[in-house]
């Protein structure tokens, strides 16, 4: 059969991805610039066919809260919001990551900080990356770039997060939640059965414990001497991940003088600015970090050795700019081109900010 | 192949759905497509602009600084775009509602009279359709059977009836644009 090719927005993507690849419920609430995600999964009413639950809850809390319980039985459940929403989700959002439990959380972000805009940004990477909640915790960070990676990240979130019993998180932006492009959406898979979740996820409270010790989820322990061995075993898992889950994807790297990281819609922006670039002569190339976290650290590292200069470019002030700069660890100067609030900025600004950052022009 | 083109105008005028369906025209014809709008809480009578990128290689960037074609449909979007139009491009405008028209020398202008042509036509809402059948008779970058295509994937089922009309206004669009060179 000829591959199914499709046009949609991202947000679009998202929600079809999410009834193929057998997820069990859904719980949001509408927040611009992403409430195609909850339109969308309405419009398919996969309670008809696949059974998935989809429910718009009174607010982010409660949905961030829906997830938790969801995920507590072994289900496959997920949430979308934007940057404030996944603010007011923070609590919860650390509960499940305590409680060791596998979920979907997506943000496409918006400009802040308070409500702020509802245009195109990227300045929730500390609170998605370093924890936006309380605690030693992470989120698998996914970026994706474009409509393609919005719906293939559903499934890749999903996996990592049963693998290794953590949540993921799909940290998108508004240009690629509202644009169209051609997408091929994955296989339709059915959900798991009950006995499938039970031999899948031994640890999950399924409402049946005949013949095993009840299991309990929580994130509770008033034992601080247990309490850092449930940090200790959250950190060897995150140092796991650590090892193998890296991801990135390199343009032009293999002459460059110059080197542009950039995560998201705005690494394709660079990614013209490059195309633009090169035709005049410069030898600029891109590393675009799909992990968050993970974070490529030794790539880049690797990289700096043949750089002249780094240029990291954000839709923010400069936060992913400190985890480049660990991992340079100043051999080579790296400068910071951001726009704010909702500004996305086109490929000749880039340029004019690579010229009179790292060129000194 | 490759070509960029934004389209503006005011919220209502169609240029999101013009975009659209030339993005679908384009899945149509196997070329890469990017469709990316200025979206916020624009509706009738803000503004609204639609950049749209087709070509038979990958497309990096949906955001852009320059444009091979500007469809500009009111006044403040020819202010913004009209210096945004690449050396050699064309501007396509409609002269209704224009009180400073296009200046340039280095690029084609294609004034186009779709409002009138939609008064003729006594349905407003064929309006960007005419628009389009300019656009591509200026710049056949998709063909009219790709674009119908197209409209039927775009349209839900039960607007259907209206594929006829949109063709015909398409082509009184393309009608339109007699003096212009193809580019």
């Amino acid at each position: 059969m000829k591959e199914e090719i499709t046009l949609m927005k991202g947000n679009e993507a998202i929600a079809h991805a999410a009834v193929r690849y057998g997820v069990d419920g859904y719980f949001g609430y509408p927040i611009t610039p992403q409430s195609e995600v909850l339109e969308t999964l309405e419009a398919l009413m996969p309670w008809e066919t696949t059974g998935m639950t989809v429910l718009q809850a009174e607010s982010e809390v409660a949905s961030i809260n829906m997830v938790y319980g969801g995920a507590a039985t072994g289900k496959a459940v997920m949430t979308s919001s934007s940057s404030p929403g996944i603010s007011l989700m923070q609590e919860g959002m650390s509960y499940i990551a305590a409680s060791e439990l596998p979920a979907l959380v997506v943000n496409v972000m918006r400009g802040g900080p308070g409500l702020g805009t509802i245009h195109p940004s990227q300045s929730d990477y500390f609170q998605a990356t370093k924890g936006g909640g309380h605690g030693d915790y992470h989120y698998i960070v996914l970026a994706p770039a474009t409509v393609q990676e919005m719906a293939d990240f559903v499934g890749l979130g999903f996996d990592l997060a049963f693998k290794y019993r953590t949540p993921a998180l799909l940290l998108a932006d508004g240009v690629v939640g509202q644009m169209m492009e051609k997408v091929v959406l994955p296989p339709q898979r059915p959900r798991r059965t009950e006995k499938e979740i039970r031999k899948q996820c031994p640890w999950a409270a399924s409402g049946d414990s005949r013949g095993r010790k009840p299991n309990i989820i929580t994130s509770l322990e008033l034992d601080s001497a247990q309490m850092e061995k449930n940090n200790e075993r959250f950190q060897q898992t995150y140092h796991l991940i650590e090892q193998n889950e890296v991801r990135y994807q390199e343009y032009y790297t293999d002459d460059c003088e110059y080197l542009f990281v950039a995560f998201g819609s705005i690494a394709r922006i660079c990614l013209k600015a490059i195309e633009d670039a090169r035709a005049a002569g410069l030898k600029i190339g891109l590393l675009r970090p799909i992990t968050l976290w993970p974070f490529p650290y030794g790539r880049i590292s690797e990289l700096a050795e043949k750089m002249k200069g780094i240029l990291v470019v954000e839709l923010n002030a400069g936060q992913m700019i400190e985890d480049v700069r660990l991992a340079v660890e100043g051999r080579v100067p790296v400068k910071h081109y951001g726009r704010m609030g909702g500004i996305v900025p086109n490929p000749g600004e880039i340029l004019e900010a690579f010229n009179s950052y790292i060129l000194k022009k | 192949m490759k070509k960029e083109i934004i389209a503006a105008g005011f919220g209502g005028q169609g240029v999101l759905s013009m975009g659209k369906i030339l993005a679908y025209a384009g899945l149509m014809d196997d070329l890469e497509v990017t469709w990316m709008p200025s979206y916020g809480p624009e509706q009738r009578g803000g503004t609204a602009n639609v950049t749209v990128v087709l070509s038979d290689t990958p497309i990096s960037s949906p955001v852009l600084d320059a444009f091979d074609t500007a469809v500009i449909l009111n006044q403040q979007s020819l202010d913004k775009f009209e210096s945004k139009v690449k050396p050699g491009g064309v501007l396509i405008y409609d002269p209704y509602g224009i009180h400073r028209k296009p200046t340039r020398e280095d690029i084609t202008i294609v004034p186009v009279e779709a409002m009138e042509a939609a008064i003729e036509m006594k349905n407003a809402k064929t309006y960007n359709m005419i628009i389009l059948g300019a656009l591509l008779k200026v710049n056949p970058v998709v063909d009219i059977e790709s674009v119908m295509k197209g409209l039927k994937k775009a349209l839900p089922e039960r607007h259907h009836h209206l594929l006829p009309l949109n063709r015909e206004a398409i082509l009184r669009g393309m009608e339109l644009v007699k003096t212009a060179p193809q580019v």
